[in-house]
């Protein structure tokens, strides 16, 4: 079983029962692991190998190549003609969520594209982590060896584009009259570049190029039990504010003195879990109006808004009304165990929320009945609600061939035809990224359904609603080299906070001001200003035990041969 | 005057490695341990998953019980030294995780040379089904003559003797999932792909499966909201 680091939802299975079905975990986004790799380690006798610094050192190498001894790959340009007689093998690196009905999806997407273009082949290769893909493109721009297609994000594209040429930009492929969007000489029938959602496109855009296709849209969404709010003596509102939120989830940390929470009736509850917590804080200090960065990559994020909301957090945490995946596990497993109030995850993670989910991953004598709501993510103004836009991109790496390219090419754009489309964010609370997928008549009567199947389960609409009715409300970071970064800095800030009171330390003024520096010099979010990440002055805590120690006993065996020295030197006076 | 001063410095010495070293707990304490508590452990090297993105995780052992200590930081040429029985301390945090404890966010982790240890596998099968079993969580195990059973993916009416993933999603190098089953109760094993990929023995064993076989099983005890072994070593049933 392993645990995965990224938006959606997936797991394994487990070692399952007599009578039960549990399903072990696995995938989801931000892992466990990006937190424990990510942690300062002020008290460490041992060096941490930074793999980001390798990543760094690796593409700062090929940048070097490219500048001294070796001619760069050159910029794409669109060939006038589409060479049909030649055949072409290209990479596609997918992400899917551990789901049978993803990979199968591709699959049929793959087999319809090679129907029609039967001189292009597509080799496939399943990833259900974004970490993993990043990582193995950062691996293989060394080599010249990768994917021709990839199913990544914004942030890390970035990350690629410190190569030279490596990432194919699309604009001129998109406007192409002839195998551009619903050009005429494709063969299929694609959105035009009007039909794509242009909030989505424009998520794409930055370093002034457009450098991916969206593929497939969600956000996050607040899933409650309402039941349980309810008895608390409290109404949940359309828009749930932080205030009630926590106002709430302090109500149900109450319990007898045998340990049992009285909401639940249970010797565990934590009411509120949020998965991911980068896209908590950013989201918390964009409600606020706070900085995170600027769109140059002006690193904003370690300010005093950022400092109350940690102070809020982690108070919180210290009374046991929150805690996050990376410190307790899937906020799905808690809520439909009936231990958890509000779930935060992704809206592509709703069939793994409320008591009848169509996936589950506890035994299923330990889900307990109650009514499941969805709600937009906690706001600090329902009147202008602001909600993170999230979701897999598509990005074509540039070639020697730039026939290879215009192959690649058509394939990406064959992921934004309908079939494809309405498929895909039907296994999910996804939404299409095309006006010509969500305006289709089977699409709107999946939406509307009432049938209450697993395909239509109704948690899994809401949530895709919820966003088809706010995409105007979604917003995205800045994306730029080193904004991967500052995502997983935000998120940190918030694990670091919730793991330190709970291991009964103080998280005071000294504490966050130790934090920050921490942060920015593990994330080298000093760089923009200058400051070399590696060489922070901030302070290193105290030093271990048995460093003291061993220091100690240096200095006394320099007191005593300074003294015997001392003693022998009078002696011979 | 030289003698009680080499003599000096010597106790000296003596006393701060006693001083770093005295901090490592015994398992029955580790496991007295409050959640969320620092922790120095001496423990051996059983296995470890795939080095990847600068950290290891490790199986380990000592001769009363079982460790897990998740994402190590560790370079991969330091992951390379890890082979079974090496002795080491670290200090991290003890934690639980979906009701797998471990230690995590390990802040000193060191080879220790003196000795070796390789822990033999406990018999289980017996504890299957059963409450106690979770006394036994990280050890190394062995199940005996247990029956492949099939397993299925939605949509699709064949039967299959193992699946890529859980679900049938994955393919050749992903996890591998398959059913067993004892005294009419059926269980879902792993073979971790991290820590037995591909190439493995136990990866291409269990891809030989046939739906009737029967086997022994070796792996490691893992937790996910319940048991969850890490299969390392499939052989027909003695």
């Amino acid at each position: 079983m392993t645990r995965y680091n990224e938006e959606l939802g997936m797991r394994n299975e487990e070692l399952r029962m007599p009578g039960s079905n549990r399903a072990a975990d696995s995938q989801r986004k931000k892992w466990k692991s990006k937190l424990c790799a990510a942690q300062f380690i002020p008290h460490s006798s041992f060096l941490i190998p930074h793999f980001r610094l390798c990543l760094v050192l690796v593409l700062a190498a090929i940048c070097l190549t490219a500048c001294h001894g070796r001619q760069g790959r050159s910029g794409f340009e669109v060939p006038a003609e589409f060479d049909a007689a030649r055949t072409y093998e290209i990479t596609f690196w997918a992400k899917n969520d551990t789901n049978k009905t993803q990979t199968d999806i591709y699959k049929k997407a793959i087999a319809g594209f090679e129907a029609l273009y039967p001189n292009i082949t597509v080799n496939m290769k399943l990833y259900t982590d974004y970490g993993r893909i990043y990582n193995d493109v950062i691996t293989n721009i060394a080599t010249n060896t990768t994917p021709n297609v990839c199913v990544t994000y914004p942030d890390h594209i970035a990350t690629y584009l410190t190569g030279d040429n490596v990432v194919v930009p699309l604009d001129g492929l998109m406007d192409d009259a002839r195998f551009g969007l619903g050009g005429s000489e494709v063969r299929f029938e694609g959105p035009t570049r009007g039909e794509i959602i242009p909030q989505f496109l424009d998520e794409c855009a930055f370093s002034g190029a457009t450098y991916a296709l969206p593929y497939m849209r969600s956000t996050e969404a607040l899933y409650v039990n309402k039941t349980y709010v309810e008895a608390l003596g409290y109404e949940l509102p359309d828009v749930v504010t932080w205030d009630f939120i926590w106002e709430v989830a302090e109500a149900a940390t109450k319990k007898d003195a045998d340990g049992v929470f009285a909401v639940n009736g249970q010797k565990v509850m934590i009411p509120f879990i949020y998965k991911s917590t980068d896209n908590m804080m950013i989201q918390m200090l964009r409600q606020l109006g706070a900085g995170y960065s600027t769109d140059s990559g002006e690193i904003l994020i370690l300010n005093d808004t950022t400092k109350d909301l940690l102070r809020q957090i982690a108070a919180h945490a210290k009374s046991g009304a929150f805690s996050t995946f990376k410190i307790s596990s899937y906020p799905a497993n808690f809520l439909n165990a009936g231990q958890c109030i509000f779930a935060v995850d992704s809206t592509a993670g709703a069939t793994w929320m409320g008591s009848d989910a169509p996936l589950l991953d506890i035994a299923p004598e330990n889900i307990v009945r109650f009514e499941t709501a969805v709600r937009m993510v906690p706001q600090v103004d329902p009147e202008h609600p602001q909600m993170i836009s999230q979701g897999p991109s598509v990005c074509v790496f540039n070639k020697e061939d730039p026939q290879e390219v215009l192959a690649s090419w058509l394939f990406a754009q064959y992921l934004l035809t309908n079939d494809v489309q309405i498929a895909y964010a039907q296994t999910e609370g996804y939404v299409p990224v095309t006006q010509k997928a969500q305006g289709d008549a089977s699409y709107l009567d999946y939406l509307n359904s009432d049938a209450g199947d697993a395909l239509h389960y109704p948690v899994k609409l809401q949530a895709a609603k919820l966003l088809l009715d706010n995409t105007q409300n979604t917003f995205t970071t800045p994306v730029f080299n080193g904004s991967a970064s500052l995502r997983d800095a935000a998120g940190a800030l918030i694990e670091s906070v919730t793991k330190s009171v709970r291991r009964k330390q103080t998280v005071d003024d000294a504490y966050l001001d130790k934090l920050f520096d921490d942060t920015a010099s593990l994330y080298r979010l000093n760089q923009a200003s200058g400051r070399s990440g590696m060489t922070s002055g901030g302070d290193l805590g105290p030093l271990p035990t048995g460093a003291k120690a061993l220091l100690g006993s240096l200095l006394a065996a320099w007191v005593l041969l300074a003294a015997y020295a001392i003693a022998g030197r009078a002696k011979r006076k | 005057m030289k003698k009680i001063l080499a003599a000096v410095l010597a106790l000296i010495v003596a006393l701060s490695l006693c001083a770093m070293a005295e901090e490592a707990v015994s398992y029955a304490d580790y496991v007295a341990a409050d959640l969320d508590s620092e922790v120095t452990i001496t423990a051996y090297v059983q296995a470890h998953q795939s080095w990847w993105d600068g950290k290891v995780t490790i199986y380990a052992a000592d001769q009363d019980g079982a460790y897990f200590l998740y994402e190590v930081p560790c370079s991969e040429e330091d992951a390379e030294k890890l082979v079974p029985g090496t002795k080491f301390t670290a200090t991290g945090f003890k934690s639980e995780w979906s009701g797998e404890v471990e230690l995590a966010d390990i802040s000193n982790f060191e080879i220790l040379d003196d000795d070796t240890f390789v822990s033999e596998p406990v018999d289980v099968t017996d504890l299957l089904g059963k409450d106690e079993l979770i006394e036994k969580m990280n050890q190394k195990v062995a199940f005996k003559g247990m029956t492949v059973e099939p397993s299925t993916i939605e949509g699709d009416e064949n039967e299959y003797a193992f699946l890529f993933n859980w679900d049938g999603s994955g393919e050749e190098g992903n996890d591998l999932y398959f059913n067993v089953s004892k005294d009419g109760q059926t269980f879902t094993f792993t073979v971790e792909s991290y820590l037995c990929g591909q190439d493995t023995d136990v990866y291409k064993a269990v891809e030989m499966l046939n739906v009737g076989d029967v086997i022994d099983l070796e792996g490691f005890l893992y937790w996910y909201n319940g048991a969850n072994p890490h299969i390392t070593a499939v052989t027909a049933a003695e």
